[in-house]
């Protein structure tokens, strides 16, 4: 019987590695592959040494990333987009959360409902009408001291963030935790004069570290990883986010070596974060499953 | 604003674990309460406008669009051409492809990919030495994007690529590659064999949420019946997963139905418009020819197919008692 346990969970110590070998082996050669020149990537393939940074490694792939594509413009237009998204979606929704769970506000049921309904349509549905749609909108542009209106929000930076920043599901998850902080809290820094938006700020916001972890997660990886909707978006070089600029990076007959190296580039920072906030991570994922 | 009569017995109906008490008599107004109003849709409108100018308005812009002639940039007024989009559509035997194409992927990736999902999350649910290392490790590509996914194994699915020598030395020299991609036979496997790889781990964790909401309690109790792992499995684990197994279910079908990135980076829809979808699609007349109306027609098409899977599968997966 105790023979029996033990082999069957040495058994599934054996799938769990089998799994783990499965869902590492790109991911490592990707890595292993940016540091060596292709005719070495090729060599390596037939043999262990494909999975290995052994032989004539070095970092001259980066190098050739950042001579060839403005891949540091790249980097920090992915970056400044998805914080920007990151930073206002919270603060938005938050808000409008906040209003609709703790305020008594006329009309909010049918708002709120209005907003869950939005759960229900996929962005691919939406995608492109709303290409027709933002080429419509004006466009301010302060130019010295005078205002000049353009039509069409076509390639810029704001077409790439604005239509992103309200997220049903965002208030979803904030109006969820909203409502299990008590709201005696609110009554007594009312009492102590506190205005709605001081109790916001001062008393709800701070207890939500959580749901903020999981929304700012939830609003970074689309972000960082949007593709579809820049690529219809976005033409001119300058402003192209990173999976933009590895896929023109990649039309460019590069080596392989270089866009494993381009890869790795974009793949490495949200790896370490995804380490480093482990925890909240996989929260986020889980209470995304509501969606449903 | 409204007269006194109009009172708060509607808000103090308000569902929460919380219900606030009215503190005053139902037909006065509490004092402040124009200034809750006022402070309440300040603050809900900035959200509630963005909704309005980006998720509404083109969904039903999305709508009005499919029955006219609008092109991306035009010169021309947009006018109303009734059903000519889907008629066009309907008989355009490259959309029946693409919709053939998705069928074939959401047949495929659904079953399999929720089955090693739940597979990967009963193996880490337990604690043991190194669960957390299993559980990042299965996560990892995750938090890859598809694009990178896409492109690294574009490379490793080429014929003397990675794939094909490892095929080579696990079978000892016998099974020969396929050039994946380039074949109109084995592209769409070779997509569908990525994207699992890619997505299995995200509805892992929703198994493992709905797992770790069983109680601890019904597996001991089945224990000291004496039921085998099996009947565990069967009698306990499966009916408490009924609200996770629903939502996989959905989650993993619309995510098949709307395919586009691998597509878009890997094959552009061939060869032989083996591998094309209806986003793809969608994209190549709304982005590439600026057909917009004829690409709002096929995105209609397609919310109305996630609308039928989604009422489908909430009515399989009802609750029958």
């Amino acid at each position: 019987m105790k023979n029996a346990i033990r082999l069957s969970s040495a058994g599934a110590m054996a799938v769990r590695i089998l799994f783990a070998a499965v869902a590492a082996f790109p991911i490592v050669f990707m890595l292993v592959s940016s540091l060596k020149p292709d005719q070495q990537i090729f060599g390596d393939m037939s043999s262990v040494a494909a999975f290995l940074p052994i032989g004539n490694i070095s970092l001259d792939n980066y190098a050739a990333v950042f001579d060839r594509v403005p891949a540091a413009r790249f980097l920090i237009n992915s970056i400044g987009v998805s914080a920007i998204t990151v930073v206002l979606g919270i603060f938005i929704n938050s808000l409008c959360a906040f209003a609709l769970s703790r305020m008594q506000v006329r009309g909010k049921r049918l708002v709120f409902t209005a907003i869950l309904a939005t759960l229900i349509v996929p962005f691919q549905t939406l995608a492109l009408p709303l290409v027709w749609w933002v080429n419509q909108l004006p466009y301010f542009e302060l130019n010295g001291f005078s205002l000049e209106i353009s039509k069409g929000w076509l390639d810029t930076y704001q077409v790439q963030i604005i239509p992103f920043i309200a997220n049903a599901f965002s208030i979803y998850l904030y109006h969820q935790y909203f409502e299990s902080i008590p709201k005696e809290l609110d009554e007594a820094a009312r009492i102590d004069g506190a205005g709605w938006f001081k109790i916001y700020r001062q008393v709800v916001m701070p207890l939500a570290g959580p749901a903020t972890a999981t929304v700012a997660i939830l609003t970074f990886l689309p972000a960082w990883n949007s593709y579809l909707w820049p690529l219809m978006v976005v033409q001119s070089e300058e402003l192209r986010p990173v999976m933009i600029g590895i896929q023109y990076f990649f039309q460019l007959n590069v080596s392989w070596g270089e866009v494993m190296a381009y890869a790795s580039l974009i793949t490495v920072p949200v790896v370490v974060l995804f380490i480093a906030f482990q925890r909240s991570f996989i929260n986020s994922i889980a209470s995304s499953g509501v969606k449903g | 604003m409204t007269t006194t009569q109009l009172p708060t017995p509607r808000h103090a109906a308000a569902p929460g674990p919380v219900a606030p008490v009215p503190s005053v008599a139902p037909h006065r107004r509490r004092p402040g309460y124009l200034r809750e109003q006022v402070s309440g849709w300040g603050m809900i409108a900035p959200a509630a406008v963005l909704l309005l100018a980006f998720v509404f308005l083109p969904a039903i812009l999305g709508f009005g669009l499919a029955f006219t002639n609008a092109r991306l940039i035009s010169p021309r007024p947009v006018e109303f051409v009734g059903t000519d989009n889907f008629a066009r559509l309907f008989t355009d035997p490259t959309f029946w492809r693409a919709l053939l194409n998705v069928s074939y992927f959401a047949v495929v990736v659904v079953p399999v990919q929720s089955c090693l999902a739940l597979a990967m999350a009963l193996l880490i649910n337990k604690k043991f030495r190194g669960v957390n290392f299993f559980r990042t490790i299965y996560f990892l590509p995750v938090v890859t994007s598809m694009v990178v996914v896409s492109l690294l194994w574009l490379f490793m699915y080429r014929k003397d690529g990675l794939i094909n020598e490892i095929l080579s030395t696990v079978s000892f020299g016998l099974i020969e590659g396929a050039d994946w991609l380039n074949d109109p036979a084995t592209a769409m496997p070779a997509i569908i064999a990525l994207s699992i790889w890619q997505a299995a781990g995200f509805h892992m964790i929703i198994w493992l949420a709905g797992l770790q909401s069983i109680s601890g309690e019904l597996y001991e109790a089945a224990q000291l019946d004496g039921a085998s792992r099996w009947h565990r499995f069967r009698y306990v684990t499966w009916p408490g997963l009924k609200h996770t197994r629903s939502l996989v279910l959905v989650t993993i079908t619309i995510q098949a139905l709307g395919l586009f990135d691998q597509v878009s980076v890997m094959t552009q829809g061939g060869p032989l418009d083996s591998t094309t979808t209806i986003i793809y699609e969608a994209v190549r007349s709304g982005f590439k020819q600026q057909e917009t109306s004829y690409a709002s027609a096929i995105s209609l098409v397609f919310f109305v197919l996630v609308l039928l899977i989604s009422a489908v599968q909430r009515y399989l997966t009802r609750e029958k008692d």
